[in-house]
This record gives structure tokens, C-alpha cells and sequence, in this order.
């Protein structure tokens, strides 16, 4: 997802979880953001500190976590990490847009299978919120 | 804890006013090609209409429409291009031609990015092409696109009369709105299926014949919207805005 959608989305989705848990305001979010989607850290953090102003948020810090994107073959078993500089600049420009897009382009390294699953790593997860009530 | 993406889809598609998602139990019966002539029918009227194409592993709609010289340009998310007037996506634009072997669960996941990115903005229509079946597509499009209106298509068969009855029961049970059923490639009279249709409490929208000139005019808009089968969908897309937007 592209870097300012996702901080739309992050900021929308606090805000909710901050009324239904009746919080005043947010203090601290913590966020795991997957390799597979090669967010640009720098971008998110810029955009959700723009986004947060007059919320709920205003006050939050936000901690982001990077997770190495784990892919596993479901034909052979085998394990592999995801790494950019291993495909093209337009592949890894799609798969930052859709992460699905990789069963497109990527195979298995031992036996060719594009029927993998991404055990870890693929897109942005909120992994807590914390604030005041 | 949560997935930021989903609070995010219902505020993408606030300003969209109608979804019309075109679907049936059964593959091949014209979805693609209704759902497209349907876009361009409503977008002529004056309407502003946005097509989206979630056949993921099979997406045809670019190449009905000929779309693929344009793409989605990146500003705080995704804008589609616009395709005949219509704003059009599809995940041709990233897979660019490639087979893309999806699971149920990263079908899932494609659908859930793509409706989160894409910025649909004022739209009076957003006719979603589905794939064929009741599967992951139509219970996501329920679970992530509430105001989700389905338009079922059938054959004059009996075989795809009974997939789309299965669907149509499945909507009905779970209270989701059907404007209706269109029967398409009609060959020769008979009244089975409008009084299969009738029969279930649901609105038989009409019928489109077999046309034979419709393989010839795939990719070439102007030649699509000449057919006999354009004419019967713009019929249909008049009584569909009356419909919906009656509502
Ligand atoms: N009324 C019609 N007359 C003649 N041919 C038709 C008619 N409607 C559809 N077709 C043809 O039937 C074929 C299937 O159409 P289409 O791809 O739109 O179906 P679909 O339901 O979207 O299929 P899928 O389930 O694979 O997505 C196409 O070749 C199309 O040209
Ligand atoms: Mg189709
Ligand atoms: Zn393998």
C-alpha cells in the first residue's frame, strides 16, 4: 500500500479502537510494517505525523517495527526470505502495491512453485495502541 | 491486533453511491462483457461510473475495453485511469500479463489492498466485474462492501439457473440487496427463467439474445456499443439507474 494511504488507514483505524475503548487521546501505537510490501519508513512517519494533527493522535508516538518478509513453499517446504534487490525495479513497484502480485514473479529457489504462502512480513499490522482515558 | 486496512475501505467508497456488483454462481455467462457494455451504458446517460475488475486470476474486462495503455497514477494512494470515460481498475495494471496463481486467502488479501488504495472519488456508480462462483469474492465483497448491490446474471440453462438460484438464496438469506436477474444469450423463447425468478421473489430485469457479432467487436468499444447486445444492456442500465437510484 502506498505510504500515505496506509497512514490514512492507520490513523482511521486508532481513532476507533481510541473512542470504542474510551480513550481521551492516544498516547503510543505500535505498528510491525512486512518487508514484502517495502514500505518507505521515512514516508509513513512523515505522513503520520501530518495526519495526526487535531485528532485524537495528536500527541502519539509512533514505534515501527520492520519484519523480514519469510515466504514458504507449500509444495516442497522450503523457506526462503524475500529480498528487493532480487527482482526488477517494476516487480517489486507492483508488489509494493499489491503484495499478492508476487505469485506473479516469484518462484520457489529450490523446486520453481509460485505456491508459497508469506508465513511473515507481508503488509502493516497495528500490534497495540495505548492512551488515556 | 487489527488489520489498518478495513476501516479504511468504507471511507474510500463514501463518496461512490452505488455499488453494483455483477455476479452469478456460474462462469462464462457474460459477466464481464455486461458488466463493462453496463459501465458505458451508464457513464453515456451522464453518469460518472467507475468499473472495477476483481477477477483477479482471470481479469478480461482491460481487454473488452481496450485498456491497457493507460495506468492508476500514485497521489496518496491510487487514482484509476480513465478507460472510455470510466474510471477503471483492474490488477492487470500490476500483474501486467502474468499468470497470478492465487489462494483463496491472498485473493482475499489483493481484494482488501486494492479497495484500500484505490480513490474512487465521486461516483455515482461503481459497477464491480465478479468472478465466477460463490466463494471468497462474494462473501468478501458482503463483509468489506457494505452498501454492495448484486446484479446476477444467468443463461437460459437450467445448469446455470440452479448456480445462480444457490447464490441468489445466499444473498437473500444474509439480507443483501439483489436488484436483480438479467438472462442472458437467450437462443429461442421460453418463460422458464423469468418465472424461476418471479418464483424466488426476485426482479427479472429482462433478456439479451446470442449475438453473434459480439466476439468481433471485443477490444473495439465503438464497434461493441453498435451491437444488438449494447442496445439490450443500455435498455437494461436505463431501468437499473431507475431502479437503484429510486431506492
Ligand atoms: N449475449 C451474448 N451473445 C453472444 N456471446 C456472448 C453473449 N454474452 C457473452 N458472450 C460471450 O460469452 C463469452 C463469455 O463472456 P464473459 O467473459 O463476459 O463471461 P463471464 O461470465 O465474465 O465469464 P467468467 O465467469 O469466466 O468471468 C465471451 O466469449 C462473450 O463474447
Ligand atoms: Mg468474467
Ligand atoms: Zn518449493
Amino acid at each position: 500500500m502506498h505510504e500515505w494511504a496506509l497512514a490514512e488507514a492507520v490513523v482511521s483505524t486508532v481513532s476507533q479502537i481510541a473512542i470504542r475503548e474510551g480513550l481521551r487521546r492516544v498516547t503510543e501505537v505500535r505498528l510491525k510494517v512486512g518487508e514484502l510490501q517495502q514500505i518507505e519508513i521515512e514516508i509513513l512517519r512523515f505522513a503520520l505525523s501530518e495526519l495526526k494533527r487535531s485528532s485524537l493522535l495528536e500527541e502519539a508516538e509512533f514505534i515501527i517495527e520492520t519484519e523480514k518478509a519469510e515466504l514458504r513453499c507449500r509444495v516442497c517446504g522450503h523457506k526462503w526470505f524475500f529480498r528487493r534487490n532480487e527482482v526488477d525495479e517494476d516487480v517489486a513497484e507492483a508488489i509494493h502495491f499489491v503484495p499478492e502480485i508476487a505469485h506473479a514473479y516469484i518462484r520457489c529457489p529450490r523446486c520453481g512453485s509460485p505456491d508459497f504462502e508469506v508465513v511473515r512480513g507481508r503488509g502493516v499490522w497495528l500490534e497495540s495502541v495505548e492512551g488515556v482515558k | 491486533m487489527a488489520d489498518p486496512r478495513v476501516s479504511v475501505i468504507e471511507d474510500r467508497l463514501k463518496k461512490v453511491n452505488k455499488v453494483l456488483s455483477v455476479s452469478s454462481g456460474k462462469g462464462g455467462v457474460g459477466k464481464s462483457l455486461i458488466a463493462s457494455t453496463l459501465s458505458l451504458a451508464l457513464a453515456d446517460k451522464g453518469y460518472e461510473v467507475g468499473l472495477f475488475d476483481i477477477d483477479f486470476t482471470n481479469p478480461s474486462t482491460h481487454i473488452i475495453l481496450n485498456a491497457e495503455s493507460v495506468s492508476p497514477t500514485e497521489e496518496n494512494g491510487v487514482i484509476p485511469p480513465r478507460v472510455r470515460g470510466l474510471k477503471y481498475m483492474s490488477i492487470i495494471y500490476y500483474s501486467s500479463g502474468h499468470v497470478s496463481p492465487l489462494r483463496g486467502v491472498d485473493v482475499s488479501n489483493a481484494l482488501i489492498e486494492l479497495l484500500a488504495i484505490t480513490r474512487w472519488g465521486e461516483t455515482d456508480f461503481l459497477v464491480i466485474d465478479m468472478p465466477p462462483g460463490i466463494g471468497d469474492a462474494v462473501l468478501d465483497m458482503i463483509r468489506l462492501v457494505k452498501k454492495a448491490n448484486f446484479l446476477v446474471v444467468t443463461t437460459p440453462s437450467k445448469l446455470a439457473f440452479e448456480t445462480v438460484r444457490k447464490l441468489a438464496s445466499l444473498l437473500l438469506e444474509m439480507r443483501i440487496p439483489i436488484i436483480g436477474v438479467i438472462e442472458n444469450m437467450k437462443m429461442r423463447e421460453s418463460p422458464f427463467i423469468q418465472e424461476q425468478v418471479e418464483k424466488m421473489g426476485l426482479r427479472f430485469l429482462g433478456e439479451i439474445p446470442f449475438d453473434y457479432s459480439l466476439e468481433e467487436a471485443i477490444g473495439d468499444v465503438n464497434k461493441l456499443l453498435k451491437t444488438m447486445f449494447a442496445q439490450k444492456v443500455k435498455e437494461l442500465a436505463e431501468k437499473i439507474a431507475l431502479q437503484t437510484l429510486g431506492d
